[in-house]
C-alpha cells in the first residue's frame, strides 16, 4: 500500500560490497591508538611502580629521610610555586590582551608564546647560561651586586618559567574567545569597573581553563630536566631537584632511589590533574541540575 | 527618565575603514528609535559609542544636558541588551539581574526588592534561581532587559534585541516590548535591520547606510517619503525601475513619469514604485484612455488572502511586482491584459559626473505631482 513506486530497495549496509573491510580497517586502528598509548605510556609506569615497590617499605621510608632526597623535595616544590604564581599572573593577562586587544605586532606576540614549545629546553639553558654565565651579558651586572644567577637557584627558577609560559596562555586564549566579549561589555554598562569585571566576570568564565593551565604548568615544572640541567651546576644538596637528583642517582647506581623518587613525581601529576577533573565535573553537575 | 540623546557628528575609524561617518541625530526622550539599516551600516558601532564602549575619533555624544564623550562606560548610566543576552553565564536569573546593583554597592534589601519587582516586570518570578542556560532564548532576552533596567538607567539601548530569536519568539517579545515601553517610557534606541520591526516599534527611525545617515524620519514619513534610493529600495519592498531622462519626462522603459522639465535629456534615473501602489484600472488593455495609464500582462497571480501578488510584463519586457485587492482584479487571470497606473511612484536622478560612468555622485529626486503621474508610453 506504498504510495511510493517500489523502485528503491531498502538498504542492507552488511551486504554492501567493502563494509567488512572497512570494519576490519577501522579495528585496526582503534587497537593500533590503544597499543600506542598502552605500550608506549602506560607500560614504562607500571615498570617504574614495580621497581620502586619491590625494593620494599624500608627502602622507601629510608629513601624519604635522606636529607638529600629532601632537599631536592623541597628546592622542586620551591622553583614550581614560584613558576605557578609567574605564569599565572602574566598568563592570564597575556591571554587577554591576544584575545581583546588589537594592537601592532600582536600576530609576533602570539608566535613568541608558543616559542618554548619549540625549544628544545636544553637550548633554553644554554641561552640562560651564555646570557648570565662568566663573560654573559648580564654576568657583569648581577656579579657586581654579588647576586649568583647561574649555578644558582635564580637561573634554575628563570628557565623553568620560560618552559612555562605557553601553559596558562594556551588554555585560557580558547576560553576567552569562546566566551566572547558581551560578558565583559554587559558588566561595565551595568556600572562594574574594570576591576570588578575581571573579578565578577571574566575569572569565573576562565577558571576551568585556568585551573588546567595551572596543573599542565605544575606538571611540568615538577617534570623540568633539560634546562635546570644546564644552570644548575648540579651541585648535591643546593641545586640539585628531584628530577635531577633522579638522573645523578641513576649515573651512580642507585636505581631504587630514583624510581621511589621518579614514582612520588608522577603521583603528584596524577593526582593533580584527576583531581582538577573531578571537581570541575562535580562544580558544574551541580549547577546544571535545577 | 525621559532624556534625549543628542549624537552629533560622529565619527569612528578602525584602521583605514571609516566605519561611521559625520552622523547626528537627536533621539527624543521617552520615545523608541530605531536605527535601521544593513548589516555593516555602522548602526551597532553608532550605538557601542553611546554606551561608552567604542571611543569615537569624532563627535559629541549629549544625553540632556551632561557631555557623555569623555565619560567612561559606568559612569553613563545606560542600559545595554545585546543580540546573544550576553546574560552571566555563571549566576543565576536573580543575581544577574542583581548584578548592576551589587556593583553600586546597593543594600540588600533594596537590590532585593528591585529583583523581584523587576522579575515580576518580565514575568519570570518563578525562574529566579535557574541559570540563563536552563532558559529559552525569549526569556534569556526578558532576563537582559530586566538586568539592564535594574539600575534605573537614564536610556535603553538595543541591539539586535530579537536578532537571535526565532520567527514567533521574536513576534511575540516585540509586541510585549512595546507594551513595556509604554508603561516605563524610558528613551530607547533600537539598533536593527529588520525594517518591520523598526517601522512597528518606533515612533522615530533613523536609516543608517555604509556609516552615514541617509534619513531621520518618523515610520510614516520613512515608508512613504523617503529621501534617498536607498531608503526608498531598504525600508518596505519596492520595484526598482530604471530608465532616463527625456523632453522633460522620466522613462523607465514603457512607464513615463512627468516632472523632470529642468533635466537635461540623458540623465539616468531609477524609480521605485511599492507593490500596493500598482492599480489594477481595469481588465483589457485600452491604454492611453487616461493620462497615466499603462498595459502589462499577468504573468502569475498568487492569492496572499484578500490580496493578490501579479507578476506583471511590462510591454518592454520589464516585470513589475504588484499587490491589488482580490476583487480590483475583476477576474483577470494568468496571461490576461490589464490596465494599470501608479499611485505614488518615486523617481531619482542619478547624476553622473567625471570619467567613470559607474559612479553615482548626487541623488537629485523629481517630485512628482499625484495629477501628473505616470504616463504610458511606448519606448
Amino acid at each position: 500500500m506504498s504510495a511510493y513506486p517500489q523502485t528503491a530497495e531498502p538498504a542492507h549496509t552488511t551486504d554492501l560490497p567493502g563494509t567488512g573491510r572497512r570494519r576490519l580497517v577501522r579495528a585496526g586502528i582503534v587497537t593500533l591508538c590503544f597499543l600506542y598509548v598502552g605500550v608506549l605510556l602506560l607500560l614504562p609506569l607500571i615498570g617504574i611502580v614495580w621497581t620502586a615497590l619491590e625494593a620494599g617499605l624500608d627502602k622507601i621510608v629510608e629513601t624519604f629521610q635522606r636529607p638529600d632526597v629532601q632537599h631536592a623535595f623541597f628546592l622542586t616544590a620551591v622553583i614550581t610555586a614560584i613558576t605557578l604564581v609567574v605564569t599565572t599572573f602574566f598568563g592570564v593577562i597575556t591571554a587577554w590582551v591576544l584575545v581583546r586587544q588589537r594592537f601592532p605586532g600582536k600576530s609576533l606576540l602570539n608566535a613568541l608564546v608558543d616559542l618554548p614549545f619549540a625549544l628544545s629546553p636544553v637550548t633554553v639553558g644554554l641561552a640562560c647560561a651564555i646570557l648570565f654565565g662568566l663573560g654573559g651579558w648580564l654576568y657583569e651586572f648581577f656579579d657586581a651586586r654579588g647576586i649568583k644567577i647561574l649555578f644558582a637557584v635564580p637561573s634554575m627558577v628563570l628557565v623553568t618559567i620560560f618552559i612555562c609560559i605557553p601553559f596558562t596562555i594556551r588554555e585560557v586564549v580558547p576560553v576567552l574567545q569562546e566566551i566572547g566579549k558581551d560578558e565583559e561589555d554587559a558588566a561595565r554598562t551595568l556600572g562594574a569597573s574594570i576591576l570588578q569585571t575581571w573579578r565578577k566576570v571574566t575569572m569565573p568564565n576562565i577558571r576551568w581553563g585556568l585551573l588546567y593551565g595551572v596543573a599542565l604548568t605544575t606538571a611540568r615544572s615538577i617534570g623540568e630536566i633539560g634546562a635546570v640541567l644546564i644552570v644548575s651546576g648540579l651541585i648535591k644538596g643546593k641545586t640539585e631537584t628531584a628530577t635531577l637528583f633522579i638522573f645523578t642517582a641513576i649515573e651512580e647506581r642507585q636505581t631504587t632511589e630514583a624510581y621511589i623518587v621518579a614514582i612520588t613525581l608522577a603521583a603528584v601529576s596524577i593526582v593533580l590533574l584527576v583531581t582538577i577533573e573531578a571537581a570541575r565535573r562535580r562544580i558544574e553537575g551541580r549547577k546544571v541540575r535545577t | 527618565m525621559s532624556t534625549p540623546i543628542v549624537v552629533e557628528q560622529l565619527t569612528k575609524r578602525f584602521g583605514k575603514f571609516e566605519a561611521v561617518k559625520d552622523v547626528s541625530f537627536t533621539a527624543p526622550g521617552g520615545a523608541i528609535t530605531a536605527l535601521l539599516g544593513p548589516s555593516g551600516s555602522g548602526k551597532s558601532t553608532v550605538l557601542r559609542m553611546i554606551a561608552g564602549l567604542e571611543t569615537p575619533n569624532d563627535g559629541h555624544i549629549r544625553m540632556g544636558d551632561v557631555e557623555l564623550t569623555a565619560k567612561s562606560v559606568q559612569e553613563r548610566r545606560v542600559g545595554f541588551v545585546f543580540q546573544h543576552f550576553a546574560l552571566f553565564r555563571h549566576m543565576t536569573v536573580a543575581d544577574n539581574v542583581a548584578f548592576g546593583l551589587a556593583v553600586r554597592k546597593q543594600p540588600k534589601d533594596v537590590k532585593n526588592q528591585r529583583v523581584e519587582e523587576l522579575l515580576e516586570l518580565v514575568q519570570l518570578a518563578p525562574f529566579a534561581k535557574r541559570y540563563p542556560d536552563q532558559l529559552s532564548g525569549g526569556q534569556r532576552q526578558r532576563v537582559a532587559l530586566a538586568r539592564a533596567l535594574a539600575p534605573r538607567p537614564d536610556v535603553l539601548l538595543l541591539d539586535e534585541p530579537f536578532g537571535a530569536l526565532d520567527a514567533k519568539v521574536r513576534q511575540d517579545l516585540r509586541h510585549w516590548l512595546d507594551g513595556l515601553h509604554r508603561e516605563l517610557g524610558v528613551t530607547s534606541l533600537l539598533v536593527t535591520h529588520d525594517q518591520e520591526e523598526a517601522l512597528e516599534l518606533a515612533n522615530q527611525i533613523v536609516v543608517m547606510h555604509e556609516g552615514r545617515v541617509e534619513q531621520v524620519g518618523s515610520p510614516a514619513e520613512i515608508y512613504d517619503d523617503p529621501a534617498t534610493p536607498f531608503v526608498a529600495g531598504f525600508v518596505g519592498s519596492a520595484n526598482v525601475l530604471h530608465g532616463e531622462v527625456r523632453d522633460g519626462h522620466v522613462h523607465l522603459g514603457s512607464v513615463r513619469v512627468a516632472g523632470a522639465a529642468h533635466l537635461a535629456d540623458g540623465a539616468p534615473a531609477t524609480a521605485f514604485v511599492r507593490p500596493h501602489d500598482v492599480r489594477v484600472r481595469q481588465k483589457g488593455g485600452q491604454a492611453n484612455e487616461r493620462d497615466g495609464d499603462f498595459t502589462a500582462t499577468i504573468e502569475r497571480i498568487a492569492s496572499l488572502g484578500w490580496l493578490a501578488r501579479l507578476t506583471l510584463r511590462l510591454a518592454d519586457g520589464h516585470t513589475l511586482v504588484a499587490h491589488v485587492p482580490q476583487e480590483e482584479l475583476d477576474g483577470a487571470k494568468e496571461g490576461d491584459t490589464v490596465t494599470l497606473d501608479l499611485r505614488n511612484p518615486k523617481a531619482f536622478l542619478r547624476e553622473v559626473h567625471g570619467a567613470d560612468p559607474d559612479e553615482v555622485d548626487a541623488d537629485a529626486e523629481i517630485d512628482v505631482p499625484p495629477s501628473d503621474r505616470a504616463t504610458a508610453g511606448t519606448a
